[in-house]
């Protein structure tokens, strides 16, 4: 079983859109896994049913228990996060501050502070249109993606993936590159990145791609919209030649791709044309990277 | 020799684990008294952030000469990992634990 | 005035839209442009490209957060600060105290609650802010340090500069991190009025809707900005007129808009619709209370 992460770094240059294309191009064989929690929108093209869903939990949260409160006010003393304001008499922890870090749990006389596990959201398995399997979740209001949830989104899908003898994982990758985007790249066969050939995305793809090289993951690049600056996009082929990345496909600015967004479907769906049989071909020379 | 490899199983036969900091478990092999041990690391999956780390310091442990794993490891485990002295050798995220002692043996990794 | 730019997911064109917005005020009165995506700040990148800001930095700084540094002659070993630690960014080797910065919240309970005083607090560099400024307009921005996971305190230190150089009256523009996390809450919560950005397309509908959801959970004043208008579909608009949304401006899907942002250059000097559409957002923002603007 092999595991294929797509990443951009920065958004809005179509990975998503690509990702759904190659999950219904692997159809069966491709379990999908959605780790762009931040902006979790695959599931717009996919058609998940939503069958089980578990709620997720990341971090901790502090809780008075009111009662044993002696309302010495230590906590509130020694919370760098002003998270314990007095409210009507009583200290209450405000949960958009709180840091979780326990250290007012750890100076309570009365052992009045309990450390809860923060729910911030709910992880999902789904059947998709492909006649396959997606994992994805959703988050809270103000709730941070975290490494632990794109973990246990990758885990879940690779647990089905052997279970049910799948050859591969698809995952749609955080942006950024923090914590996150390092557990979605932990234990890659094979890395996408979709990049745009915009000042702003060639810098992107530079950092991200910084951390692909540490890893030592095997790396491809589709440049999207790739007609949209000829220029950019000549220092990017250069940039990929340079650092040994396998240049997969050049796509062209092409409206076809909201289009089938707007029809609910992926590209290659959509479309039979020009768009579609690039597309196709990317699929099939990462399988061939794969190997 | 003791090395250290991160498994999803706790035998010769279990594949390995690609990641580090979230590895499932550590398979430790002495070689010198050739005895296999393993540690359970699922604990690491309740971790937010900082997985990385934390893992390194349970190796430290083990005192390990070699770690085998799959991907390597991120920038804060390398620190620890640095400071532990253990050499880290890569790529073998796709075999089982026994492929990858002999791909070790044989100077493949 | 602090007006803060927003999307629900990334490359809607917020940015475009903040630093339009802010070099077509400039031309008429002060206006201050800040970008708060800390991780990848890139309105400078349009800011300098189109030659506009030639001038030299007012300030650069370094920013700072408070992390603790180990002492080893004060050590005693006996773990409490490792243990004390809830995100692993105190940890014990042997006879080794490792500090990870770039884990530490800055909680200080491993500092204080050290027997001997071997964990002082001491600030570290966490990221950079840069003021400049050229005719009417000021940018400021401030950039985190690779490797650096929190956002909030640079976000907030940022804050703190704008309200410590500018008066009440200045028009303020935030260029805001997407996404609905802590780092936007940090960015939009000072804020006189949110402009939420998107596009009129599923996943721009449905990113927008839990923007809205945020936006409505911190009790804000928003309205939404369509860009790329006429892709996709009516969604977004009758969205916005059933929820009773105003919707501030619909900036034409055009492609040499894409192709100005690729270059890294301003929109409206190039493409006349974009200015009328500023001049709509413009006259809703003056018919708020405290509206400021000239």
């Amino acid at each position: 079983m092999k595991e294929i992460v797509v990443i951009s770094g920065k958004g809005g240059t179509g990975k998503t859109s690509i990702t759904a294309s190659f999950a219904v191009l692997g159809g069966k064989n491709v379990i999908v896994a959605d780790c762009d929690v931040d902006a979790a929108d695959m599931h717009l093209l996919l058609e998940p049913d939503f069958q089980d869903s578990e709620d997720f939990y990341s971090g901790e949260l502090a809780y008075i228990k009111q009662g044993q409160c002696v309302k010495c006010g230590k906590c509130a003393d020694v919370c760098r996060f002003d998270a314990i304001p007095i409210i009507n008499n009583q200290y209450i922890v405000d949960p958009l501050s709180c840091e979780g870090c326990g250290y007012c749990a750890r100076v309570c006389p009365t052992d009045a502070i309990i450390n809860k596990d923060l729910n911030v959201g709910k992880w999902y398995i789904s059947n998709i249109k492909t006649g396959s399997i997606m994992v994805h979740a959703r988050l809270g209001i103000g709730a941070d993606n975290s490494g632990k949830l794109v973990a246990k989104v990758k885990s879940e899908a690779k647990d089905i993936a052997e279970d049910e003898f799948k050859d591969y994982v698809i995952v749609d990758g955080s942006p950024g590159v923090g914590c996150p985007v390092v557990s979605s790249l932990s234990g890659a066969s094979f890395v996408v990145l979709v990049t745009e050939p915009s000042v702003s995305g060639l810098h992107d793809l530079k950092r991200v791609y910084e951390l692909v090289h540490k890893f030592n993951i095997k790396a491809g690049c589709i440049i999207n919209k790739a007609d949209i600056n000829p220029e950019v996009c000549k220092n990017i082929e250069g940039f990929l030649q340079k650092e040994n990345i396998v240049h997969i496909a050049n796509l062209p600015y092409d409206e076809d791709f909201t289009k089938a967004m707007t029809n609910g479907q992926t590209i290659v769906e959509y479309s039979n044309g020009h768009l579609k049989e690039l597309i196709a071909k990317s699929w099939k020379k990462i399988l061939e990277n794969v190997k | 020799m003791r090395i250290v490899f991160t498994t999803k199983g706790t035998s010769w036969e279990s594949a390995m684990d690609p990641r580090f900091g979230r590895t499932e478990y550590f398979l430790i092999y002495d070689e010198g008294k050739d005895k296999l041990l393993h540690y359970d690391n699922r604990d690491s999956a309740n971790d937010a952030h900082g997985a990385g780390p934390k893992t390194a310091q349970k190796l430290f442990e083990f005192s390990p000469d070699i770690l085998i794993t799959g991907n390597g490891p991120g920038g804060n485990a390398t620190t620890v990992l640095e400071k532990t002295g253990v050499i880290i050798l890569v790529g073998a995220g796709d075999m089982t634990a026994k492929e990858a002692y002999n791909a070790y043996k044989n100077g493949e990794l | 005035m602090k007006i803060a730019i927003a999307s629900g997911k990334g490359g809607t064109g917020k940015t475009t839209l903040s630093t339009n917005l802010a070099s077509y005020l400039a031309e008429k009165q002060d206006v201050v442009l800040i970008d708060l995506d800390v991780e990848e700040p890139n309105s400078g990148l349009f800011i300098h490209n189109d030659g506009v800001v030639q001038s030299h930095p007012v300030t650069i700084e370094d920013k700072f957060k408070m992390v603790p540094e180990w002492i080893e002659d004060k050590c005693t070993f006996c773990g409490i600060c490792q243990k004390v630690c809830n995100f692993h960014a105190v940890i014990q080797l042997g006879k080794m105290i490792m500090v990870f910065p770039e884990l530490c919240h800055g909680c200080y309970a491993c500092s204080e609650l050290c027997p001997t005083d071997a964990l002082p607090m001491i600030p570290k560099k966490m990221g950079e802010l840069k003021h400049i400024k050229t005719g009417q307009l000021n940018f400021v921005e401030s950039r985190l340090l690779i490797g650096e996971e929190q956002a909030v305190p640079l976000i907030s230190q940022t804050h703190k500069y704008i309200d410590e150089h500018f008066d009440a009256e200045t028009i303020k523009i935030f260029d805001s991190p997407p996404g609905t996390s802590c780092p936007v809450i940090e960015a939009t919560k000072d804020a006189d009025f949110v402009i939420l950005i998107t596009e009129p397309t599923p996943f721009g509908f449905h990113d927008l809707k839990l923007a809205v959801e945020t936006m409505k959970e911190l009790k804000k004043k928003f309205g939404v900005v369509v860009n790329r208008y006429g892709i996709g579909n009516d969604d977004v608009v009758d969205y916005c007129e059933k929820e009773n949304v105003p919707l501030l401006a619909k900036v034409p899907n055009d492609r040499r808009i894409t192709e100005l942002y690729s270059k890294g250059k301003l929109v409206y000097k190039e493409v006349p619709e974009m200015g009328k559409e500023l001049d709509k957002i413009i006259a809703y923002l003056s018919t708020l209370k405290d509206g400021g603007l000239a």
